[in-house]
């Protein structure tokens, strides 16, 4: 098989196995979320051209190793039968990952929502130094890691004290895991420079008086695992808006295209550029 | 705020979550409506999630009161 082919075939999600002519499929799974009738079609896929196990990914992700290099178009064609694509490798935007957002107790944001529409934007982009992982984290819990990530995003609450209501039983005081609140005797203090907009007190609250004002996002860059670990740094504590945030990751690989060098993360570029640099180019292209 | 009668009672100090939330929410299952229900759980995990999931749930917590490293939640069945 001549070297150019096995490029395209790595580009195209295909990985390379010891053995020769055997490779592993790895599929498009945005977010994890894989419907239970897309499974049995998996199954008899590995069966049929694998060897009867699938490797699940620490992306959320499913490959179907050991498949010769003959059938991967049948495979590929296989797959598209239930509505399952192939994935990426080498140095393009990775599937997203995603929390269960919406569906969990903690969720802040529709995170499988918002990592899916990510997906269908950002997935495959190619022409930028390296790899680049996105991924959609509910709550500031962090499930899905952020600070692992060239990009994570976080779902983060923004509230309001509605004084009349509260009844100064001091439980948000106790659920409050960085000290921004302060009850006494019939008076609260609250220092918003503290908040890390988790929600907790919204939630604990008994009496309803801190109220949920408006949903954002908490995005962190340049985190990364690998040889040489490194995690995310925050970059906007409260970014607003959906479009807003599409607009970010746009203009973020944009900035990553033309500053980074061949083969560097993007906390590479980062790091030797300057968050801030990044910071105010970003606030500088997006209204 | 005045002292209210409690209807029933449950000491769940030690219980992790989210039996203490399961113990409490199956207590009051077996109340009516409007009744009183006084439950004691621990600070940390406890305080954040019962108050919560019994708010998710539709009822209604009256009072709450610091008793050392415990909480009650006086608790009314809706």
């Amino acid at each position: 098989m001549a070297e150019h082919d096995l490029n395209a075939l790595k580009s195209s999600g295909f990985m390379t196995q010891k053995e020769k002519d055997l490779f592993s499929v790895r599929l498009r799974i945005a977010g994890g979320y894989i419907k239970a009738e897309q499974l049995p079609k998996l199954a008899e896929i590995s069966k049929k051209f694998g060897r009867g196990h699938l490797h699940l990914t620490t992306r959320q992700g499913i490959e179907i190793p050991y498949v010769h290099f003959d059938n991967l178009e049948k495979v590929r064609n296989e797959l598209a039968e239930v509505g399952l694509k192939i994935g990426a490798c080498g140095p393009r935007v990775r599937t997203v990952t995603a929390c269960q957002g919406e569906a969990c107790s903690h969720g802040l944001i529709e995170a499988q929502h918002l990592g899916k529409k990510i997906d269908e934007i950002f997935f495959g982009r190619s022409g930028i130094p390296h790899k680049f992982k996105i991924c959609v984290t509910g709550c500031p819990n962090a499930c899905i890691k952020p600070v692992e990530n060239d990009f994570g995003i976080m779902g983060v609450v923004r509230k309001i004290f509605v004084k009349e209501k509260c009844n100064y039983c001091r439980l948000c005081q106790e659920v409050c895991p960085v000290g921004a609140i302060k009850v006494e005797e019939n008076e609260l203090h609250y220092d918003p420079s503290k908040c890390i907009f988790c929600g907790d007190c919204i939630f604990a609250c008994p009496s309803y008086a801190w109220e949920q004002e408006k949903v954002g996002y908490k995005i962190f860059v340049g985190g990364k695992m690998g040889k040489f670990p490194d995690l995310g740094r925050e970059v906007f504590s409260f970014w607003e808006g959906e479009e807003r945030l599409f607009q970010l990751i746009e203009k973020t690989l944009d900035f990553y295209k033309e500053a980074g060098k061949k083969g560097e993360r993007f906390g590479g570029t980062i790091g030797r550029i300057g968050l801030d640099n990044y910071k105010e180019k970003m606030e500088a292209a997006i209204a | 705020m005045s002292e209210m009668k409690a209807d029933e009672k449950l000491d769940l100090r030690g219980e992790i979550c989210p039996y203490n939330f399961v113990k409490t929410k199956l207590k009051l299952e077996e109340m009516e409506i409007g009744q009183i229900l006084e439950v004691v759980i621990d600070n940390g995990e406890p305080i954040k999630n019962v108050p919560r999931s019994l708010k998710e749930d539709g009822h209604q917590i009256l009072k709450v009161e610091r008793i050392e490293q415990y909480f009650k939640l006086v608790i009314k069945k809706s």
